[in-house]
């Protein structure tokens, strides 16, 4: 539950900046509020889906923005269009499906009808019946309409922002996150594999700090480090983008490197003697020529790409209320796989979603920080690993990225 | 002994196991070779191959339970499973089609019990011997929201 007894009061970061998150921010209602005011609603795109779901036109899907329900759509066009799903009238729902094929939409409460873009065509009885009733002459369909978010898309993603005043989508991104985006995309269709949503019991923002969080990854997944997929003393490194929002986690896994001695020291739990029955989990393919196995990206403020080997997905972070989160999954692979690669993609799912070896606990511990902070909404997170500032960094024994999250928030929300 | 009740006889053997807490007899109940998925209703119908969990040997249903039992951190909890009829859908000599409606209510260990999954298990056993064992099984959930995570298996 909210910490109702913290309601009203001030809004004030402490004093430290970046390396101190305050708890209220995880657990207010007015905050909450406030997300979908300057975040959700301001200008920031917010990824809606792929290019492929909606192939054709009239092909549509529906999603959300924050808590707003939207329509992506496909028109005659080609082009794809993006609206609020509430129709004009009085504000339910115009479409009632995940997705599909559709001439226009029509509510079902009194079939105010809309084409692909959003437009107002239709009124049920807009002239009455028999001279009588019917809506007065001056009402013009063209002022009235759902609102029209802007579209961009990036290598088949689509995004969607409420706002007039967000930067185009390359200039949001940058060039090194489009980069990164590009090197997993760029000369290939992807093709959706699988969806599948978890509901995580805490707030949105512990997941996109977890994601951000390439100091956790080696001690909570002891899957992930067994394996040599990803150790804290492997190459890599963290790009953080200059707004700090946006992020890139990646690792090359060095088959050669003997076991460090760091690591054994910090008698973590990652050194436990653990072999696969069948190791052809892990079979994989060269994919990237630049050998780089891992990379966790993130556009702020929910969206992230995960290449892990050859596990490929886009996850899309809804908030749904203070406390509870849709991790919306999409696995990917592409239309150019081979037989067997498709199917080292379907083996090494294995490792993330609701089920993944190495992500399972990404499931749980937002819910452990919820359940722990309660009653502590004046403490503090302490955010000290790797300096006090959102830079980018070779070492991943760093916070720097979800420092950068945090730069990004309060300077979007104004905290 | 017929079909019908052998099937039935194992499935409930197999639920028994998962509910006890014995998942490492759990990959006792499938062939060396064979397949186990979870996927769900949407998935399914829409002819995705990516599962929330995807076995294709015995040997890879054993490293879950010992990544369950040794790597992954995750609350304690229990299953309860509740299984319906099974439909046989075919059968000869060597092998049974079959379908099952399951419902799982997933108790916490503070005591919060919730209807974790509802959905269908959709079967190939392998006859011989008096025994059935799974060639297949995809487990195919309702739902297309998994909370918080999924570690027993289904």
């Amino acid at each position: 539950m909210p910490d109702q007894t913290v309601q009203g009061a001030a809004l004030t970061w402490p004093l430290e900046g970046l390396a101190r998150v305050p708890y209220w921010v995880f657990q207010r209602d007015d905050v909450y509020s406030l997300e979908h005011t300057r975040l959700f609603q301001g200008p920031y795109w917010h990824f809606l889906c792929l290019e492929v779901e909606i192939p054709k036109p009239g092909d549509f899907r529906t999603t959300h923005v924050g808590d707003t329900p939207v329509i992506v759509a496909r028109d005659q066009d080609g082009e794809i269009y993006v609206f609020e799903n509430r129709c004009a009238h009085r504000g339910a729902l115009i479409c009632l499906k995940d997705r599909g094929l559709a001439k226009d939409f029509s509510c079902v409460y009194h079939a105010w009808t809309y084409d692909l873009r959003g437009n107002l065509t239709g009124v049920a009885f807009r002239e009455g019946i028999r001279g009588q009733g019917g809506m007065p002459p001056g009402f013009r369909m063209e002022d009235h309409a759902p609102r029209r978010l802007r579209v961009a898309l990036v290598h088949g993603l689509v995004f969607g922002s409420f706002s007039d005043a967000v930067p185009p989508v390359e200039e949001y991104l940058g060039e090194e996150i489009l980069g990164r985006i590009g090197r997993v995309f760029a000369g290939r269709t992807p093709m959706v594999l699988g969806r599948f949503t978890q509901m995580l019991p805490n707030n949105w923002k512990l997941y996109m700090e977890n994601v951000k969080d390439s100091y956790h990854a080696s001690i909570l997944h002891l899957f992930f480090t067994t394996f040599q997929l990803n150790r804290l003393s492997m190459k890599g490194g963290i790009i953080v983008d200059p707004t700090g929002g946006h992020h890139v986690s990646w690792s090359a896994v060095d088959h050669a490197a003997q076991r460090d001695a760091e690591y054994a020291k910090q008698n973590i739990r990652s050194d436990s003697g653990y072999s696969l029955a069948d190791p052809s989990l892990l079979d994989g393919f060269p994919e990237f020529p630049d050998g780089v196995t891992l990379q966790i990206l993130s556009v702020f403020p929910g969206f992230v790409l995960q290449q892990i080997q050859n596990a490929i997905a886009v996850r899309q972070i809804l908030p749904r209320g203070t406390h509870r989160t849709a991790l919306n999954w999409t696995y990917l692979g592409f239309a150019e796989d081979t037989p067997e690669q498709r199917r080292a993609r379907l083996k090494q799912a294995n490792l993330v979603g609701p089920a993944g070896y190495i992500s399972m606990e990404d499931g749980c511990v937002g819910g452990f920080v919820q359940r722990g902070i309660a009653g502590a909404a004046e403490e503090c997170a302490v955010l000290e690993m790797g300096g006090t500032t959102a830079e980018s960094s070779p070492s991943r024994v760093t916070e720097a990225s979800v420092r950068g999250f945090w730069k990004a928030y309060r300077g979007g929300m104004g905290l | 002994m017929d079909i019908y009740r052998l099937i039935s006889q194992t499935q409930a053997e197999y639920a028994r196991c998962i509910d006890d807490g014995r998942l490492e007899d759990w990959p006792g109940f499938f062939e060396p070779n064979c397949l186990y998925r979870i996927t769900t209703a949407d998935n399914y119908q829409q002819g995705y191959e990516a599962s929330i969990i995807h076995a294709d040997s015995r040997g890879m249903l054993q490293d879950r339970v010992s990544a369950l039992r040794d790597a992954n951190i995750y609350e304690q909890h229990r299953y309860r499973h509740i299984l319906g009829a099974p439909a046989i859908l075919s059968e000869d000599r060597a092998e049974a089609r079959c379908e099952t409606p399951f419902m799982v209510a997933r108790i916490m260990h503070d005591g919060a019990t919730d209807l974790f999954a509802t959905g269908r298990y959709l079967d190939r056993y392998r006859l011989a011997d008096g025994r059935a064992s799974l060639v297949e099984r995809i487990v195919v959930c309702d739902s297309s929201r998994i909370d918080t995570l999924l570690a027993l298996p289904l």
